[in-house]
């Protein structure tokens, strides 16, 4: 079956330093990967490569079946298919719930303004935050806020869904709220890759789960692979530390 | 010592007239500086080197130099470069201090532009908007709220330098003052008077910014949602 997403020698330099050093990776439609890894490892910086929030020193990025690392390649339409989702939420604090939601499909897909508030809605109900629509960022709690960012990044129809430690800014009690609102994804055959040091989560929804240290792919298998019989010692180290 | 400010009084139409002058330069000058403003601080943030150098060296020059100067060079040093002939006054007071302004305001923007958390134009961009969309639609309008207050202490800081332009004779407040100061010598009253004016204005203006500030401040809260 045709991947979703390629990654072919990835590497990244923020000067000297060596943050990605030769990433390859297929992601299968419909695939659920979760990436663990200690703090500094380059997940972030894994991901945010994917969209091309940073540009990568060299190697190649295929989503689709089209190079996004091609200097060439229309990076605001490829965007429009990889959905982002941040560990800060990044709301906008001037925008409604409802605002935040509409805006993308009002400018850049061009909807009219009523289908666009209208497929807002619909994901704000999907959300379970219909009631919360005509209110601002600030008055929503974290773990609201993060389901409003996931229903904004939905509005734009990606084919792929990259969230960045989505739950780590979450009081305990919210980040079960959040977990459930990709859960639901996962089993709606969204292809998503998810940076988290959820276990439960990982073993309940991930297909696959990678470990990243200093840039590399270190080792990567089923979760019970992973998390019940590592191979490489670094990932023994990793996991005794955070089980 | 027995003051005579029924001489000043006398002159109250003109007077009156200068402080019209001086509210529209002012006003005018602002203005076109929030214009200026707003694209040189654009400029100077691109990451194309050439345009941001430009705009570099137009803020560092305005702001490194005495605004007096600029009004001489500009009124009579511009003309003999050119081979021309003199410029109207009030064209010349317009420009220069529009140029002015512009180079403040510029850093104003620039600030509050920067002052918003990358994360924001982080998400706008991952959306697919382009840059001058997550720009207009998502970074302006957050940082135009934290400009309010610096664009007033701008344009209270305009009214009161736009007094210079009395040195090409423009006939504003301050140039009002002086021709009736020559009339009757009467520095004391005709200047306590123009100052009392200028106050009058400066206060005007800071308490409707206030209110605006007050108005257009509601929902800023960014700072704890980025
Ligand atoms: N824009 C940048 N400029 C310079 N260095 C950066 C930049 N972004 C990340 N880095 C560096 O790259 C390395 C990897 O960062 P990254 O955020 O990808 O790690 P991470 O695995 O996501 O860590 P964490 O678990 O703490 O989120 C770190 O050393 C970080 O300091
Ligand atoms: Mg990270």
């Amino acid at each position: 079956m045709a991947k979703v997403i390629i990654v072919k020698k990835l590497h990244k330099n923020f000067g000297d330093l060596q943050v990605l050093r030769g990433i390859s990776c297929h992601i299968a439609p419909r695939e659920v990967v979760v990436v663990i890894g200690p703090s500094g490892s380059g997940k972030s910086t894994f991901l945010r490569c994917l969209n091309q929030l940073e540009p990568a020193t060299s190697g190649e990025i295929i989503i689709n079946g089209v190079s996004i690392t091609d200097p060439r390649a229309d990076i605001n339409a490829i965007r429009q298919d990889v959905g982002m989702v941040f560990q800060r939420f990044n709301l906008f604090p001037h925008m409604t719930a409802l605002q935040n939601v509409a805006l993308a499909p009002i400018k850049v897909r061009k909807l009219k303004k009523a289908e666009a508030e209208e497929l807002a809605m619909s994901l704000l109900t999907r959300v379970g935050l219909r009631d919360k629509a005509d209110q601002y960022p600030e008055k929503l709690s974290g773990g609201q806020q993060q389901r409003v960012a996931i229903a904004r990044a939905l509005a734009m129809q990606p084919k792929v869904m990259l969230f960045d430690e989505p739950t780590s800014a979450l009081d305990p009690e919210m980040v079960g709220e959040v977990l459930d609102v990709i859960k639901n994804l996962a089993l709606e055959g969204m292809t998503m890759v998810v940076v988290s040091h959820e276990m439960g989560f990982a073993r309940e929804v991930g297909d696959r789960v990678m470990f990243m240290d200093e840039g590399l792919i270190v080792e990567e298998g089923s979760p019970e692979q992973l998390f019940g019989s590592p191979q490489n010692p670094r990932t023994r180290a990793f996991l005794s530390k955070i089980l | 010592m027995q003051f005579q400010f029924e001489k000043v009084f006398q002159y109250w139409p003109m007077i009156l007239r200068g402080v019209q002058v001086t509210i529209q330069l002012t006003v005018v000058a602002v203005a076109i500086g929030t214009v200026i403003g707003l694209v040189t601080s654009l400029l100077r943030l691109s990451r194309f080197k050439p345009a941001s150098l430009l705009a570099r060296c137009y803020v560092d020059f305005i702001r490194g130099t005495p605004l007096m100067v600029q009004i001489l060079l500009f009124y009579y040093g511009l003309p003999q470069l050119l081979g021309i002939k003199a410029f109207d006054r009030y064209f010349s007071g317009v420009v220069t201090l529009s140029i002015n302004s512009g180079a403040y305001v510029s850093e104003i923007f620039r600030a509050g532009i920067q002052s918003i958390h990358h994360g924001q134009m982080e998400a706008a961009r991952s959306l697919g908007m382009t840059y001058f969309q997550a720009m207009r639609y998502v970074i302006l309008p957050q940082a135009f709220k934290r400009c309010i207050p610096p664009l007033g202490n701008e344009f209270i800081a305009m009214l009161k330098d736009s007094s210079l332009v009395s040195i090409i004779s423009l006939q504003e407040l301050m140039m009002t003052g002086r021709i009736i100061e020559g009339h009757y010598y009467r520095p004391f009253e005709t200047y306590i008077v123009v100052a009392l004016l200028y106050l009058f204005m400066t206060t005007t203006i800071s308490q409707l910014v206030s209110y605006l500030e007050r108005v257009f401040g509601k929902g800023d809260h960014s700072k704890e949602t980025a």
